[in-house]
């Protein structure tokens, strides 16, 4: 039951996730959330995981869930499912591609597609942010106290820093995990953070 | 028969190797691709590469998915696109299965606890430079402005369902081409 499961919400995903990589992560935060598979903080752990491995990012993450939720055989079942509509969609165009391409209902449809992926993936920065900056939760009460707390600055800085490298930079995703990892040990055993 | 047997062997290990080398796939992947299978091997001429890449980006999956299925299709038919997707797919899948086996055990260590509290501030800021660069290829008009906001705002604060928002979008935004084009306009 786990194996059919794992791979028919994989093989929604890959038949409506557009554009690939990141477009995908809102839906994945809301299928791991809803069957108790992940939590948003092991999603966010293992998005570092896959971008410092090769291959794509979709595939990478529905092999990790399947392979957390139902051993071997979940990692295959979630991945057949996410190649699964591509591989067909494709298979069934390949020969009149031309055609689907100037597509007027296509193009209408992609329109609206491509913008809510932006919509989709800003409300993911603005969840998977507040849940990395306030891990704890976020009361009035307590808030007072967390703003002077090393942790909050520390994440505000290595976020801005990174940020900028890769707009104005140009540095590899890898190198960002990196550098933000030796900052994160760094600033540990400095006693800096606390975890 | 032999030929087509030893044409898809190759086309097995080409996608395999495309799928070794690339990290963080997608457009990543693209100048890889086409070193493989367009300057070194002859496959597809550079013209259709574009093409594979525009297709990709209107059907649903990942890029590398529907572009290894469709150049392995146009080599050797069904059996070319399923050693293609093979080939891609294997790597990832044994590195990360491999990954999955001990991720967690890892996660206890001291040091890893540390190096994923500073890897979370890098992760946040790979996610809003993705914002970012696809807000840049995305339409710019006012009904596309009008879908992202609406459904930035449906997911964030309202927790609406991703499935129900997407096919909305299309709808809205197939909607507003046919209107747009009656009244003699394009929304691109």
């Amino acid at each position: 039951m786990t194996l059919l499961t794992l791979f028919l919400e994989f093989f929604k995903m890959g038949a409506l996730t557009f554009g690939g990589g990141y477009a995908m992560i809102p839906f994945i935060k809301e299928t791991v959330a809803a069957h108790g598979w992940m939590t948003t903080e092991e999603l966010v752990d293992f998005i570092a995981v896959a971008e410092s491995t090769p291959g794509a990012f979709a595939v990478n993450i529905s092999t990790y869930v399947g392979s957390q939720v139902g051993g071997f055989l979940g990692a295959v079942c979630a991945t057949v499912g996410l190649v699964l509509p591509p591989f067909l969609l494709i298979l069934l165009i390949a020969k009149g591609y031309e055609k689907f391409k100037e597509n007027r209902i296509i193009k209408g449809v992609m329109l609206g597609l491509k913008s809510t992926v932006v919509g989709l993936i800003a409300a993911t920065v603005l969840t998977v942010g507040f849940s990395v900056l306030f891990p704890a939760g976020f009361s009035l009460d307590a808030v007072g106290g967390y703003l002077a707390s090393a942790n909050l600055w520390f994440i505000l800085i290595v976020f801005a820093v990174m940020l900028f490298l890769l707009m104005y930079k140009k540095l590899n995703p890898i190198l960002v995990i990196v550098i933000s990892a030796v900052l994160g040990i760094g600033a540990g055993y400095a006693g800096i953070i606390t975890v | 028969m032999k030929q087509k047997f030893k044409l898809c062997l190759q086309i097995f290990l080409t996608f395999m190797k495309i799928g070794v080398v690339t990290f963080g796939g997608g457009y990543a992947m693209i100048p890889i691709i086409e070193n493989e299978t367009s300057k070194k091997k002859n496959w597809i001429a550079p013209d259709d590469l574009i093409d594979v890449i525009a297709l990709s980006e209107s059907t649903p999956g990942p890029i590398s998915i529907c572009a290894a299925t469709f150049i392995g299709f146009k080599l050797a038919g069904i059996l070319g696109a399923f050693c293609a997707v093979l080939g891609v797919v294997l790597p990832s899948f044994v590195i990360i299965y491999l990954i999955s086996l001990f991720l967690r055990q890892f996660e206890e260590l001291m040091i890893i606890k540390y190096a994923f509290f500073g890897i979370r501030a890098g992760v946040l800021a790979l996610l809003v430079k993705a914002v970012i660069s696809m807000y840049k290829k995305s339409p710019k008009n006012i009904v596309a402005y009008l879908i992202m906001a609406a459904s930035m705002a449906a997911v964030a604060f309202f927790s609406a369902n991703v499935i129900i928002v997407l096919v909305s979008a299309a709808i809205i935004g197939l909607a507003a081409s046919i209107i747009a084009r009656r009244a003699g306009r394009e929304l691109t």
